[in-house]
Parts: C-alpha cells; structure tokens; sequence
C-alpha cells in the first residue's frame, strides 16, 4: 500500500499526456496539462509524510512533536500558485489562436509565416 | 503521419513512461518513511528562531523569501502576457460601441432571485475570510496568496448577483493595475528594507514580538498583505481581462 | 497509510481519469471542478492545509472562471467569423 500514492502519480501524469495527444480542442489539451501538473503534488506530498505526524502548524502543539516535512508543502503551495497563472496564459493563447486561425483543433492550425 | 499512427504511438512511449518512473519511484524512500534532516531542522527552528506558528508561510517568507520574489514576477508576468494577448484589434473596438446602457442588468438576467441574494450576502463574507487569511498568515494557514485569491472573489459575486458594470465600478481596472503593481513593488521593497538595515537582502530587520500574536514574525505579516495586495489585483485583472466584449459585448449566436 | 488517505487517493485517480475521458470542453471545467475537491481532500489527510487552502480556492473560483470566460470568448469569435462568412457570400 505504501507506494499507492506515487503509483497515482504515474497514472494520473501518463493519462493527462494521453490527453493533451488525443485532443481535438486545444481548450480541453490546456485542461489535461493541468492534470499532469497535478501528478507532481502527490509525488511531493508523498516524499514528505510520515506516518502518524501532525502538520506543520505549532500554536497549539510544541513544536518538537512529530511533524510532516513543511519544505515539500511549500513547493506544491509554489506548484499551485503556478498552476493558475499558467493555464490563464495559455488560455489566452488559445484565444488568440483562434482569432487568427478560426479554428481550435490543433490539426487546423498552420506555421506562422507572414 | 496520421492521427491513428500518433496515438499508437504514444500508447507504446506512455507505457514506456509509466514503467520508468514507476521505477524511479521505487528508490525514493517509501511512503510514511521521509528521514530528511532539513524538514525536521526547519519545523524546530521557524517557530523558535522567527516566532511563528505557521512553519509553511514562515518558509514562504523566509527561507524562500528569494524565490517568492520570482514567483510573484511570474505572477505579475503572466497577467501582463494575458493583457497584451487580450488586448482589442481597433476594428474590434468600433464593433463593441455598439453596446447599450441597459445591458447591465440584461446579462445575467437568468440568474434567479435566490442566486443573487446569496451572491449578495456571499461578498461581506468573502471580503472578511479573505482578510483575516492575508493578516494571520504567519500564525494559521493561509497567507497572502490563499487570501488574495479569496478578496478577488468578492467583487466576482457582484458579478454573479447580474451586475458586471458594477462590478467594474467598485474595482475599475485601474485600481487593479495599481495594487497589482503595488503588491509586486511592495515585496521587492521591503526585501530592500532588509538590505538598508542589516546589509542582507530580503534580512529581516523588524523585532520578533510575542509568537502567537498579530503582529509578530517580523516582516512576515508585511511581506503577507504586499503578495496579498498583487494576487488580488493580478486575479481580478485576469479575470476582467477574459470577460471584457465577453459579458457586454453582443451576445453570442445572434 | 489510514483509509481516509487510501480513499481520498482513489477519488482523485478516478476523478483525474474523468477530467481527461471527458468529451466536451464545458463539462470538462465542472469535472475539473470535482476533482479539484477530491485533491483538496487529499492534501487535507496528508496534513497540508495550506496547501488544500490555496488549492480549493485555485479550483473553485479561479480557474473555472477563466475556462468559462475564454470558451464563451471563442463562442463569440466563431458566431462572429460565421456572420463575416455569409456576409461575404451575399
């Protein structure tokens, strides 16, 4: 059981790259990319839980009881902020690309040559 | 090559993947087990060497203070890059001045009186949750990012009680430009704070004051309110950016 | 490893393989929705709250918006593409 979570990892960032392969729609592909950015929280997550430990936060506990690792939670915190302002971006773009190619399935869309 | 051949592809190189980093995964320690020395180091000395009570914002504003900085820039970076990719062709424009004044309540004239009323009673609630995760970061979770984005929402349920104009009166996307600028500007600043009065950048010269209370971690409930102030801003920005000719232009398929 | 965490991983194994199977994109951004909730459970039971915070907030309000506004933005555009097209064919 114990190495259920990265296995989740794996599936959730090979399934979410089947995504971004098989769209039509390059809306969906942005959504899929956030599912594979998602794997990368469980895989920090998981290095740095241990067992029966209480989270980072000592107001009411001392602060020498048996605590999970706070470096790892500060990355996915980073990895999530990230998230966000990326997909916007990329939404954007995809925006743009429409306007320009009429299209959203990336099939359609040509080299930019002008 | 066609699509078919793509996606058998990729079925192989996918399989290929997952195996190798299943692999991978199995040399890490397993779960439950971590040993690493510095998350233990880290959870004993933030508390008693910063005052405060919430080892992960302390870390943000901290011992990562530095790569904060470059994550609000990404921040500020990425609202800019929507902005200029948002930003309306003059053809555009001339089609847009065709929107009425009486389109205000028109938008969302579907949203029934129950889902406004909530929306209403919705903002005072937002606006103090929000608030007192920007000012108690350093002592409960939360902190500058999660408040901002919940601030953010306040104004986007004037939105969804059927008003975008008044949404755009209450927070003008000036305002918004400003305190995005300023949120970003204000972290950078007061890291130079640390540079004028202990000569290390982004140092913390303020005192320490009782763990546990408002005021205390020294500069950490300061840096908190400036990352606050640009993911507000930054939020609101994005957002306005994707609904402007989208919520008061001609409606779609007519 | 305690059930809760057991469980709260298999919802978001299942509720990520959902987001992707999705067809369309509309309710893809409500799938995303849920599972943005089955993560934040998840960070919830591996004690990371502000973790699951900054994730309820990202998934609940941040990202479906901008997903709505753009796919009713290309909506727009495609509605006035189609428009352009037949007055040009007059």
């Amino acid at each position: 059981m114990g190495f259920l979570p990265f296995a989740v990892a794996v599936w959730l960032f090979v399934i979410g790259l089947w995504g971004v392969v098989s769209s039509r729609n390059l809306v969906r592909t942005v959504l899929c990319l956030t599912v594979v950015q998602s794997s990368t929280y469980l895989v920090l997550l998981g290095v740095g839980y241990r067992t029966g430990a209480m989270a980072p936060i000592v107001a009411d506990i001392p602060s020498t009881s048996k605590l999970v690792d706070p470096i790892v939670q500060v990355l996915v915190l980073t990895d999530v902020v990230i998230e966000a302002t990326i997909t916007a971006l990329l939404l954007a773009l995809v925006v743009q690309a429409h306007k320009r190619f009429g299209s959203i399935d990336p099939e359609d869309l040509r080299p930019l040559r002008d | 090559m066609t699509r078919r051949v793509r996606l058998g592809l990729f079925l192989v190189a996918g399989a290929g993947l997952a195996v190798v980093l299943l692999l991978g995964f199995g040399g890490l320690p397993s779960f439950g087990h971590a040993h690493e020395l510095d998350g233990a180091v880290v959870n004993l000395d933030e508390p008693t060497l910063r005052h405060a009570t919430d080892v992960v914002t302390a870390l943000n504003f901290d011992l990562r203070a530095f790569d904060t900085l470059g994550e609000e820039f990404i921040l500020f970076a990425s609202v800019t890059g929507v902005a200029l990719l948002l930003r309306t062709l003059r053809q555009e424009e001339e089609e847009d001045q065709e929107i009425t004044p009486g389109i205000e309540d028109h938008r969302f004239a579907g949203a029934s009186d129950g889902v406004k009323l909530t929306s209403l009673l919705l903002i005072p609630l937002l606006i103090a949750f929000g608030a007192y995760l920007v000012f108690h970061g350093q002592l409960t979770p939360g902190g500058g990012f999660q408040g901002g984005v919940v601030l953010a929402a306040g104004p986007i349920a004037v939105l969804l009680a059927g008003r975008y104009l008044s949404m755009k009166r209450i927070a003008p996307k000036r305002l918004l430009e400003v305190s995005d600028a300023l949120g970003a500007a204000a972290y950078g600043l007061i890291g130079l704070g640390g540079l004028i009065f202990t000569g290390v950048y982004l140092e913390d010269p303020l005192p320490l004051g009782v763990s546990g209370q408002l005021l205390s971690a020294g500069m950490m409930p300061l840096n908190s309110i400036a990352v606050g102030l640009e993911v507000t801003g930054a939020f609101l920005l994005t957002w306005t950016q994707f609904f402007d000719q989208t919520l008061v232009g001609p409606p779609s398929g007519s | 490893m305690t059930v809760l965490q057991i469980i709260a991983l298999v919802l978001v194994a299942v509720a990520g393989g959902a987001v992707v199977l999705t067809p369309e994109a509309l309710r893809q951004t409500m799938v995303l929705g849920i599972y943005g909730i089955a993560l934040t459970l998840l960070f919830f039971v591996f004690q990371a709250p502000d973790v699951a915070l900054s994730e309820i907030v990202v998934t609940g309000i941040g990202l479906p918006l901008i997903i709505l506004a753009a796919l009713r933005k290309i909506r727009q555009q495609q509605a006035r593409q189609s428009h352009a097209r037949e007055e040009a064919e007059e």
